[in-house]
């Protein structure tokens, strides 16, 4: 990096958690000085400070966490059904040529379907319950799994198969020592995203239909006029997704730990 | 393989689906399900005509206004900072945040802020979508070839030569898989944006007919979000197939060799 010179190399030579710290740091700053100098009515948009406080003031409350817990739930529980059938179903597809063609244009149909969509459905069948959410998480996050599931299946090397299959290893065999390394890498980037976009929609499905949760004190918040409130809120989800971006991402490091692409990271 | 085989594939198994929807709801009185003639009629009914634009096309233009922003700020801004890296990791934990937080959520904040008109749905929708695009083109803007970059350099290519010639091409698979991302979170956000506050759109007259228990509209608003997403899908293939022809190509070579 000496080719770059002046400041800028000053600065690339600060570790990089200094610099995302001075980075949140100056972000706050920001934040807080916006609606102190009046640039933004208070009202509406609280400074960081007061945000903050009662952000931190919820960490202590049984309701905060019980919204949480219900949040919580509703992703844990449709990530899993949904990553459970997409791997079954992507196994199964992705093994058998005919299968994998007859499916495409079914699966490249359902696929854009925006989740949402379901949202009246879900209300008129499951109302204000947990099977709400869990029909638009499973919906959206089955997708993402399946999608990598099939990528990975389809990726196996024929070598290492017909090596497999002249050592009179069965189909069950092969779908285990094979097939299951192979798409074990795509796996794990389909539940990457699949979490992500689970917590989208059990937010959403607590904040527009009102299923118990994070998103619906939001709702509530917001419509009662706790703007602050609100804001502390909205603060707890974003920690959430950066926790299970983190989380997945650890995950990832552990399950492939074995695997080229993380063994090449860790010796760089 | 013959046409005859392709069009079997193409359309052996969503046929088989729909005969054995229309079976099954053949001689079915349940309230929630509607069989498939009836529901081609609603929807020619329900959208055909007048609603088409009182509710569709307002919808699709937002749509469209904020995906164009959200994709031209976030190569933008990416570019910008990919290209240093003290301001990379500066604003990484931050960024980081920010794609976090789950977009709908931003729709009660930006009620707040802005108020229940169309300028806070097109904000909806780009303060959600940005964020896939924008870390995308960070990485890509990142992970250029150090030796494109060296040789750029030794032929004197600077500025925004090289930032159209160069970098741009070089990070576009990637920023190509952010905008694909960005598609689908903003069709989400559309949607969340009305149904949650708005007295026309899309979203909003799918509540409407599920609130009055207008069973068959209800399931044939779905349809038409279902098609939405499908043309998005396809104009998106459609476009990252022209830019990123020379990267498909390059990636036949490499796997073939």
């Amino acid at each position: 990096m000496a080719r770059r010179g002046g400041r800028a190399s000053r600065l690339t030579q600060l570790p990089s958690g200094v610099l995302g710290l001075a980075g949140v740091l100056a972000f706050l700053l920001v934040w807080e000085a916006i609606p102190r100098l009046g640039l933004a009515d208070p009202e509406y948009l609280p400074p960081a400070s007061e945000v903050l406080q009662i952000f931190f003031r919820n960490l202590g409350l049984t309701s905060f966490w019980e919204a949480v817990g219900h949040t919580m739930l509703g992703w844990a529980l449709g990530l899993a059904i949904a990553s459970t059938a997409a791997v079954v179903l992507g196994l199964v597809i992705g093994s058998s040529s005919f299968l994998r063609q007859a499916t495409h244009s079914t699966i490249e149909f359902l696929r854009p379907i925006p989740s949402v969509a379901l949202i009246p459905l879900a209300v008129l069948l499951f109302g204000v319950s947990l099977r709400s959410t869990l029909l638009l998480v499973v919906y959206a996050s089955f997708w993402q799994v399946l999608i990598q599931m099939l990528y990975g299946v389809a990726d196996v090397d024929t070598v290492a198969d017909n090596t497999a299959r002249s050592y009179g290893l069965g189909r069950l065999a092969r779908i285990r020592y094979v097939v299951w390394p192979t798409a074990m890498p795509y796996l794990m980037t389909g539940l990457r995203l699949g979490a992500a976009v689970a917590l989208i929609l059990a937010v959403t499905s607590e904040l527009v239909i009102g299923v118990p949760g994070l998103g619906h004190e939001i709702a509530l918040a917001q419509s009662g006029g706790a703007t602050t409130a609100m804001y502390a809120l909205v603060l707890a989800t974003g920690l959430i997704g950066v926790a299970i971006n983190m989380g997945m991402r650890l995950v990832e490091r552990r399950v492939l730990a074995w695997h080229p692409s993380v063994r090449g990271e860790v010796h760089a | 393989m013959s046409v005859l085989k392709r069009l079997g594939y193409l359309l052996g198994l969503p046929l088989l689906l729909i005969a054995i929807w229309y079976v099954l709801t053949i001689d079915s009185d349940s309230f929630f399900v509607v069989d498939p003639v009836t529901l081609a009629q609603t929807f020619v009914d329900t959208w055909v005509g007048e609603r088409f634009w009182n509710d569709v096309a307002p919808s699709l233009v937002r749509l469209a206004v904020g995906l164009f922003f959200a994709i031209g700020l976030g190569i933008g801004l990416g570019l910008l900072i990919g290209s240093f890296r003290w301001l990379r990791s500066m604003t990484e934990p931050v960024l980081e945040f920010l794609r976090a937080i789950p977009p709908p959520v931003l729709v009660p904040i930006l009620m707040i802020l802005v108020g229940i008109n169309d300028q806070m749905k097109v904000l909806v929708i780009i303060s959600g979508s940005i964020w896939p695009v924008l870390l995308n083109t960070v990485e890509g803007v990142r992970s250029v070839d150090d030796v494109l970059l060296d040789t750029g350099r030794v032929y004197r290519i600077t500025g925004w030569l090289r930032i159209t010639r160069l970098v741009l091409p070089a990070a576009s698979p990637q920023i190509m898989a952010g905008i694909r991302q960005a598609l689908s979170i903003g069709l989400i956000l559309m949607v969340i944006s009305e149904m949650f506050a708005s007295s026309s759109g899309l979203g909003f007259t799918i509540v409407q007919f599920q609130r009055a228990f207008a069973v068959p509209e209800m399931w044939s608003g779905v349809a038409v979000l279902g098609l939405i997403g499908l043309a998005l899908a396809f104009i998106f293939q459609f476009v990252e197939r022209r830019v990123l022809r020379w990267y498909h190509g390059l990636r036949e070579v490499d796997h073939a060799g």
